[in-house]
């Protein structure tokens, strides 16, 4: 779409659904319906009362909070007209399961949709409707939001509980320690080339209607005003027309069971029993300790968006470049492929070995430059967890009792779901080739499935004792798709639009 | 060394003839968008110097684009068969080969083009139907498929002796590893389990056009300088303002369309790529192209780093191709990853180059002094290429699961391996490869 205007009007924090700001941390409680439309003026009539919280900070901060986001198919059985339906992006448009697609994601044979308990054919939601809540208030909470629409408006397709592991994961490692940071007052200059990496990442990356990374605004339905649409924004890159997509943006969604019994004994047996070793191998898989500490050592310099306090320094202010061989941190590490933390050159040339660079002439190592800038590929994550909480030493020796399901319900906000969760999961996650490495895909995610000429995906490899590096072969299956949706979280403007929509 | 060359053939089809031979071209394969290697048509496997290949009906979808410029005809272009492929050694010898192995198949094929008649002599028919790229980019010069094959079966080979001796590794140094992987190859080689050929030696003939074709462009600039400073000017004068003015025909290409394109993309680590336009009318247009391109094949000649074009090191091989007295243009590539990270990797890495080539497309999104903006609007440039983007019926690589880089790493393993003195750094890094 055209350029950014010249005024940049601040951000309307309560249009904006909370999620996008907050990750609701201290409501420790959390359920997820996915829905049907049953009626669509009952529907209509329930969103229309939802109390749908928005991203101003307030004081003190809610105790409860509830958030909704729809798929394609969500939109039109609300009657939202294909006009405007149809300009949402491709991959909105033809969900998460579409065949092509899902060979793109790893979703084949024990991960197709086929399998899948949700979001595939018949069980695909129309709506995600979150609630947070303290534990002990969720079920009222749930009640009282539910009220007496609900039953008439929506069939339930799943309820998704969550549990709450204290910010770990279920193979226990810290999770959600890394995020971008949003540049809310578009103050960071996108269209200099990002010589350092950088953790503050523009609004229009999580936010439709803002400049993206390109300087650009990400495609979305933009419709010419009447009286129907009047509370609309209108677009800022084209002022004539009103933009249903601003402050809104994308949100996937994926249920992604993990083989917690799987993973330790794997990793127990390669270590020959050996609980010391077993956890060094873990967290060479995760490229973190099990308390979230980085394998490579922080830097002095500060990073740009990663927080001042000694936490963030310890936990954040590093990036793989003091690391060029891996030696500390494996480069099929899942965090190194997650957030490889580069910038746009390698090497961080200025001036003329900038030029140099930019010609194809710069550092000439195998691995040099082999990554796209990560700017352009991140996500905001929002997952829980879900399955009964083990302690550490259970995990070293699950019992078959304890053996339940559990995994993350994976959840990420983006404004470009192709260039941003699905070249993440692609390119980098499940790419066997990941930087300049071969047979291998990443330890905890990868799908292990052979691909035509190259029949193993299922190896590792890290720095060992000697000059030599280590191959782990045989790494199982440790997460399974579950489920998964890409949906469109609309702004409070927006939701009460599609709320109102006269059907046809 | 052996020299890389390509050739391509295109021939307009007989009225009519299209759905047939795109049936039959699709015979060719086991399943959409997986090849049949020994397909009775073209038998790929035989050719043990062929590295890719494809056949494909090239059917523009944007013919209509120059009404875009008024009073320009919609001119009535032929639909043609394009069969190209990249090779070692010389055209004209694959050519032979070719007929010997595939003569029958390629009968039928051509069959349905224009004036082949079943006494045609294959050879001159296919040589007078040649059409050569304007530009042309090899990964690697000089590495052969032989070259390519031995040197992936050597670090199988050095992955498996120390998969399955890891203790004896235990305790050495990189240069003490180095030695004693140099000893099991020797006597890997020794008893015929392993061969590692050597480079030919360069032909007298390729040397001598090179050296020439290298000096050449330079030495024809710098004749003209003086002479081209006042047509540079106004050339200038001239391209800003076409840029200003030349429309934008980016918008979202027809679903089912994109999706017939992703069937058949995605399932190996290498994806093939065919995009084809109509270039924009007018002479600064024409010799904007021209001049870019014969840069870029000059550069990607003598000066790109082996393994590089600009930043990108996952394409093997590319090409671009004027058609129809230079009103059209196809280009070709072998790329590895997706299309979605191929297109970002263009746009990241050398956007100023995909904007010096391809803005002198119709409906290229807008560029300033040529180099700047265009594909930087990121939506519109993919949505650009997707809709200039053609199905390729045909599709051949000659070592399916190996990514550009793959066959690097392994060119070092090899060149590591040959080396008889290395540093302590050097045996670390050679070491680290393995």
């Amino acid at each position: 779409m055209g350029c950014p205007s010249m005024t940049k009007t601040e951000i309307d924090y309560s249009d904006v659904q909370g999620l996008v700001r907050f990750g609701y941390g201290k409501l420790r409680g959390a359920s997820y319906a996915l829905v049907r439309v049953r009626n669509q003026t009952a529907a209509q009539s329930w969103l229309c009362h939802a109390k749908v919280n928005d991203a101003t900070i307030q004081s003190p901060p809610p105790s409860t909070a509830l958030q909704v986001a729809f798929t394609a198919d969500g939109l039109a059985a609300l009657g939202v007209p294909p006009a405007i339906v149809d300009n949402f992006s491709t991959e909105f448009l033809t969900g998460m399961a579409e065949p092509n697609r899902a060979r793109r994601l790893g979703d084949i044979e024990s991960n197709a949709a086929s399998k899948w308990d949700w979001g595939y054919a018949n069980n695909t939601p129309h709506l995600l409707i979150i609630f947070f809540a303290k534990p002990a208030q969720l079920s009222d909470f749930i009640a009282s939001s539910k009220g007496k629409t609900w039953a008439e408006a929506f069939d339930e397709v799943r309820w998704l509980s969550t549990a709450d592991l204290d910010g770990v994961e279920p193979f226990g490692f810290t999770d959600g320690i890394s995020q971008p940071e949003i540049d809310w007052n578009r103050e960071r200059d996108v269209t200099r080339p990002q010589i350092e990496y950088t953790n503050r990442i523009a609004l229009g990356e999580f936010l439709l209607g803002y400049p993206n990374e390109y300087n650009k605004y990400t495609n979305r339905p933009l419709i010419d005003p009447d009286p129907l649409n009047r509370e609309l924004l209108h677009a800022e890159d084209a002022p004539e027309k009103k933009d249903v997509g601003r402050n809104g943006t994308y949100l996937v969604m994926r249920q992604l069971q993990q083989d917690v019994g799987g993973f330790w004994d794997f990793v127990k047996e390669q270590s020959g029993g050996d609980e010391g070793r077993a956890e060094k191998l873990a967290a060479a898989f995760v490229g973190r300790t099990r308390q979230g500490s980085p394998l490579v050592r922080s830097q002095e310099k500060s990073i740009e968006g990663v927080g001042s306090d000694p936490d963030d320094i310890c936990l954040n202010q590093f990036t793989f470049a003091k690391d060029p061989a891996g030696a500390l941190c494996p480069f099929g590490a899942h965090v190194h492929r997650a957030n490889p933390r580069n910038a746009d050159y390698p090497g961080r040339p200025t001036g003329l070995d900038k030029l140099i660079t930019m010609l194809g002439f710069g550092p000439r190592g195998f691995r040099d430059d082999l990554m796209s800038p990560v700017r352009f590929h991140r996500i905001l994550r929002r997952g829980r967890e879900y399955g009964p909480e083990l302690l550490p030493f259970e995990m070293h020796d699950l019992k078959p009792a304890q053996d339940s399901e559990r995994g993350l319900h994976f959840i990420c906000i983006n404004a470009n779901i192709s260039r941003q969760f699905e070249f993440l999961q692609n390119a980098w996650i499940a790419n066997s080739k990941f930087s300049g490495l071969t047979g291998e895909s990443d330890p905890l995610l990868g799908n292990r499935e052979s691909i035509p000429g190259c029949p193993v995906t299922d190896g590792f490899t890290m720095a060992g004792d000697s000059a030599l590096r280590r191959r782990v072969s045989g790494l199982p299956q440790f997460v399974t798709v579950r489920g998964g949706a890409y949906f469109f979280l609309p702004s409070l403007r927006a939701l009460r639009y599609f709320a109102a929509t006269k059907s046809a | 060394m052996t020299p890389q060359a390509n050739f391509m053939i295109l021939a307009p089809i007989r009225q009519g003839g299209e759905e047939e031979l795109c049936q039959l071209l699709e015979s060719m394969n086991d399943r959409p968008e997986q090849l049949n290697v020994n397909n009775p048509l073209i038998p790929f496997t035989q050719f043990d110097t062929l590295h890719f290949a494809r056949l494909l009906i090239l059917k523009d979808n944007s013919v209509n684009d120059v009404r875009a410029y008024g009073g320009v005809p919609v001119p009535n272009y032929p639909l043609y068969l394009a069969f190209l492929g990249d090779i070692d050694g010389d055209a004209d010898r694959f050519f032979d080969e070719l007929v010997r192995r595939a003569g029958d198949g390629l009968r039928k094929i051509f069959s349905f083009c224009d004036g082949f008649e079943p006494t045609t002599e294959l050879v001159r028919w296919m040589k007078a139907h040649s059409a050569p790229p304007i530009a042309a980019y090899v990964n690697w010069r000089g590495r052969t498929v032989l070259q390519i094959q031995e040197e992936a079966a050597l670090q199988e080979a050095l992955q498996k002796h120390l998969q399955n001796n890891a203790a004896d590794f235990g305790n050495l140094s990189a240069r003490q590893i180095h030695a004693r992987l140099q000893e099991f190859i020797q006597k890997e080689k020794a008893e015929h389990r392993l061969k590692v050929s050597d480079a030919r030696p360069t032909p007298v003939w390729w040397r001598i056009k090179n050296a020439l074709h290298m000096i050449g462009l330079p030495l024809l600039a710098l004749l003209l300088l003086p002479i081209l400073i006042l047509p540079a000017l106004i050339y200038i004068i001239c391209l800003r303002r076409l840029e200003k003015t030349d429309p934008e025909l980016c918008w979202r290409v027809d679903q089912k369309y994109s999706d017939m394109l992703a069937s058949r993309e995605d399932h190996y680590v290498t994806n093939q790529f065919t995009a084809m336009g109509s270039l924009k009318p007018g002479l600064v247009r024409l010799l904007t192209i021209t001049g870019v391109l014969t840069t870029v094949n000059w550069a990607a000649r003598h000066i790109t780093p082996r393994g590089h074009l600009g930043r990108i090191r996952t394409i093997h091989f590319a090409r671009w191709v004027f058609l129809d007295g230079k009103k059209r243009m196809v280009f070709f590539s072998n790329y590895d990853g997706t299309v979605e990270s191929y297109m970002d990797d263009f746009i990241n890495k050398t956007g100023f180059g995909l904007n010096a080539v391809f803005s002198n497309g119709i409906g290229y999104p807008r560029t300033n002094w040529l180099v700047l903006d265009g594909c930087q609007d990121e939506q519109k440039y993919k949505d650009f290429l997707r809709r200039h983007t053609l199905p390729t019926q045909v599709w051949y690589k000659a070592y399916l699961g190996l990514t550009a880089i793959d066959l690097e790493r392994n060119t070092r393993i090899r060149q590591g391996l040959e080396s008889t003195s290395m540093s302590d750094q050097e045996a670390r890094e050679w070491v680290a490869l393995l």
